[in-house]
């Protein structure tokens, strides 16, 4: 191939560089040879290489969610393109925009069982917002142009194009598309509007509550809570999306959420939901949730209105122009009862004072600057960061919320280093979900990431699932103890020349943790914890919000004092 | 607010017509554990754009949620609630009724009396071709049970809104390129947004 031969494979980059996209991460195989050769002709496009092709979605998740972005991932056929399901699904649930490209094998092979052949459509089809199979090479350039469009347009999601081998190497001709105009979001009906403003108006006891569809509304959101002077829940998506520092500020929701805004929904007669689809770990029993209220829900989504929770007035539409026509006659008025409840609920919060994961998290994301990225893994330390961070502003917060991927944060926050490499990625992650995908300490080895700061609070279990077990199983701890197996993390880190800082006692944390932000390199910090430390508040599944237990139970407590042996661990 | 009776729904949904559009529509209707009832898909006057009617089976709110995810579907063009209009259906059935001597001419007359045609005769049954809507339909299996129903195929319902606008927007995305439709008659302009079948609350 010369430089002067425009292929299919090179078509693929001239349109992604003509859409702006200049960072892509993958990882080669047969199937796609010819776009990473085609790479070689494009020096302006940095591909980042992976250790897994999970690590690269994953990656590209975390780009994206950093900054509102696109972002895209190469795969190869059959075993790797598999790979990438997870993260799809991952950004299905999170409505994350991602392009996934995927090479395939040769058209005349398609359907023979070829060597490293899958359907990768037929199996990404539930969990792609649209994917396609290009059939001819002239298609290629176009239907690359129309999945970034539908992946960032609407309720953003993954899409996926399939591209067999020979029409990467076929010859092409025709022009390489413009960037589709980004088509502008429904705006809200006028009656919608009105009838909103009217409940809000007659409210006495009104909750705002934001999801991860607000999070480019967050501005908007703010001036509308402080109008009226109602006050603000943000869901796990939606974290960031009201400033945690301002009084009207009541936490987040659901099954981990403050007493306050739990009380807040069970008690409100009029709930305004923005941008949120009404998640079974945000509502508890369905029938439980907010039974006095009035609820007014804008989203984009249709499909998610009215979906599980009956609505009084919907609004579709942007979250942005929504929130900005809610502002206006906005009517502020005192509602002191209301707001003297609150308070005496958000004084429930407790700051942990024990040493254990939620003294450690407290720890870390009180270090956290305004511009810091944390990341979180999934489990009881994801729902401590959400507990204890406070963010003041979106797009500082990325978690894998609806599908709960273990491995989710340690490549995201890579994805995320990437994008804005002035700024630092922590990451918070369990001893579980790091080992999911931990082989990536290898990308910050290779790109010399010096941004990312990884935590792992290590406390030797799958700590979410043996809290589980401990309230509901009766302490059965059946296959969760991961301490007589873990490796040596800071030896870990050490063999990709990361370097690793520890601590397992409050007295030494605020040393260690200062040391390993001070690096000048990406660092790995290990906080060892008591084993048995839950994460409450909890709503038990299937329970209402207002059944909340509110602090560890006292008969989990004596299990906390000392560490069990591996032997009292198995057999227990 | 809504009917929570379980109904037949009558739906049309006007798609794009590619390889595996299909497959979209019924796993996400599996996926959402609505059960399709019937089907039936062919081409229409426009090159790629097929039209399906499918009859959903659920409350209100059930036909209502499963309608609106697949109008988010990238494929699907436009989605048509017959119930919320009115409009013309049928549904072809082939019936084979097993016969006897005595049984032969009562069987001929009920066949007559509902215009079903004759399209296979053998000596122990006849084929009828029956074509109608369900009520006809059922009808005419009903009349025909007791002589011994040996097999039948039916087509599932087809439907069109009565009237003189047509339901396929003027603008379908195809292939990434934005085709402007001719009116399908002359004078008439083809319905922009109109016919989304999604009632609108909003």
């Amino acid at each position: 191939m010369t430089q002067g031969e425009m292929t299919g494979a090179k078509a693929l980059w001239a349109t992604l560089v003509g859409h702006g996209i200049h960072t892509v991460f993958g990882y080669p195989g047969g199937a796609i040879m010819p776009v990473y050769d085609a790479l070689t002709f494009y020096p302006e496009v940095r591909h980042i290489l992976t250790r897994h092709e999970q690590g690269a979605v994953h990656a590209a998740e975390g780009w994206a969610k950093a900054t509102g972005e696109i972002g895209v991932c190469l795969a190869t056929s059959g075993p790797g393109a598999t790979n990438l399901v997870t993260g799809l699904a991952d950004a299905m649930m999170d409505s994350v925009p991602i392009l996934a490209i995927t090479g395939n094998v040769a058209r005349h092979l398609m359907g023979t069982d070829a060597f490293q052949e899958a359907d990768i459509t037929g199996i990404t089809l539930p969990i792609t917002k649209h994917n396609y199979v290009v059939r001819e090479v002239e298609e290629l350039p176009r239907i690359l142009a129309e999945a970034i469009r539908i992946a960032r347009s609407g309720r953003p999601g993954p899409v996926l194009v399939d591209i067999p081998k020979d029409i990467q190497l076929a010859p092409y001709s025709g022009d390489i598309p413009v960037p589709h105009a980004r088509p502008e979001a429904p705006a809200p009906a006028p009656e919608a509007i009105e009838r909103a403003r009217e409940l809000l108006r007659n409210a006495n006891k009104p909750v705002i509550i934001v999801g991860g569809g607000s999070l480019d509304a967050a501005a908007e959101i703010t001036a509308l809570a402080r109008a009226w002077q109602i006050p603000v829940i943000t869901t796990l998506m939606g974290l960031g999306a009201f400033p945690a520092s301002d009084p009207l500020w009541l936490g987040m929701p659901g099954m981990h959420g403050s007493v306050a805004a739990n009380r807040a929904i069970s008690e409100a007669d009029v709930l305004l939901g923005i941008g949120l689809r009404f998640d079974d770990r945000v509502t508890g029993r369905v029938s439980g949730f907010a039974p006095n209220a009035a609820i007014i829900h804008v989203e984009l989504d249709a499909a998610e209105i009215g979906k599980i929770v009956r609505t009084h007035v919907p609004v579709r539409g942007d979250a942005a122009a929504a929130a900005r026509l809610l502002s206006e006659g906005a009517q502020r008025r005192d509602r002191p009862e209301w707001h003297a409840q609150l308070a005496r609920w958000q004084a429930r919060t407790q700051k942990p004072d024990r040493w254990g994961a939620a003294y450690a998290v407290q720890a870390v994301t009180e270090r956290l600057r305004p511009d810091d990225i944390l990341a979180s893994d999934v489990g009881q330390h994801q729902m401590l960061a959400a507990q204890l961070a406070r963010f003041e502003r979106p797009r500082r917060w990325l978690n894998s919320g609806g599908l709960g991927t273990m491995g989710f944060g340690f490549p995201a926050a890579i994805g995320a280093a990437l994008a804005e490499p002035g700024v630092r990625s922590v990451v918070i992650a369990g001893d579980g979900g790091f080992q999911m995908t931990a082989q990536e300490l290898a990308t910050l080895k290779k790109y010399d990431i010096r941004n990312v700061k990884i935590c792992i609070i290590n406390n030797a279990y799958l700590g979410m699932v043996r809290q589980w077990q401990e309230l509901f199983h009766e302490r059965r701890y059946s296959e969760v103890w991961l301490g007589d197996s873990n490796p040596d993390f800071l030896k870990l880190a050490d063999a990709y020349g990361v370097p690793g800082y520890r601590a397992d006692s409050a007295e030494h944390l605020p040393g260690a943790i200062d040391a390993w932000l001070a690096d000048p390199k990406s660092a790995l910090l290990e906080v060892v914890v008591p084993h048995e430390h839950g994460v409450f508040p909890m709503v038990p599944a299937g329970a209402a919000l207002s059944e909340m237990i509110e602090q560890e139970p006292a008969r989990s407590i004596p299990g906390n004092e000392r560490n069990p042996t591996a032997e009292e661990a198995k057999g227990a | 607010m809504t009917d929570p009776t379980p109904r037949d729904h009558l739906v049309s949904a006007l798609v794009r017509d590619e390889p595996r559009v299909l497959t979209r529509i019924t796993s996400l209707f599996g996926r959402r554990g609505y059960n399709i009832k019937s089907l039936s898909v062919g081409s229409t006057e426009h090159p790629g754009v097929s039209r399906m009617t499918f009859v959903v089976t659920g409350d209100r709110g059930v036909v209502e949620q499963a309608m609106r995810q697949l109008e988010k579907l990238h494929d699907v063009i436009n989605i048509i609630d017959h119930s919320l209009e009115k409009y013309v259906d049928r549904e072809l059935v082939l019936v084979k009724v097993a016969i006897t001597p005595e049984s032969r001419v009562e069987v001929r007359q009920i066949a007559e009396d509902f215009r079903a045609r004759i399209v296979d005769v053998g000596r122990h049954a006849l084929t009828f071709e029956v074509t109608g809507d369900e009520g006809k339909i059922t009808a005419f299996i009903e009349q025909m049970r007791p002589f011994g129903i040996l097999e039948t195929m039916r087509t599932g319902r087809v439907a069109l809104t009565r009237g003189s606008n047509a339901d396929i927007p003027t603008h379908v995305y195809h292939a990434g390129e934005t085709q402007a439709l001719k009116p399908a008659v002359e004078g008439v302009e083809p319905r922009e947004e109109r016919a989304r079948g999604v009632p609108n609350l909003f």
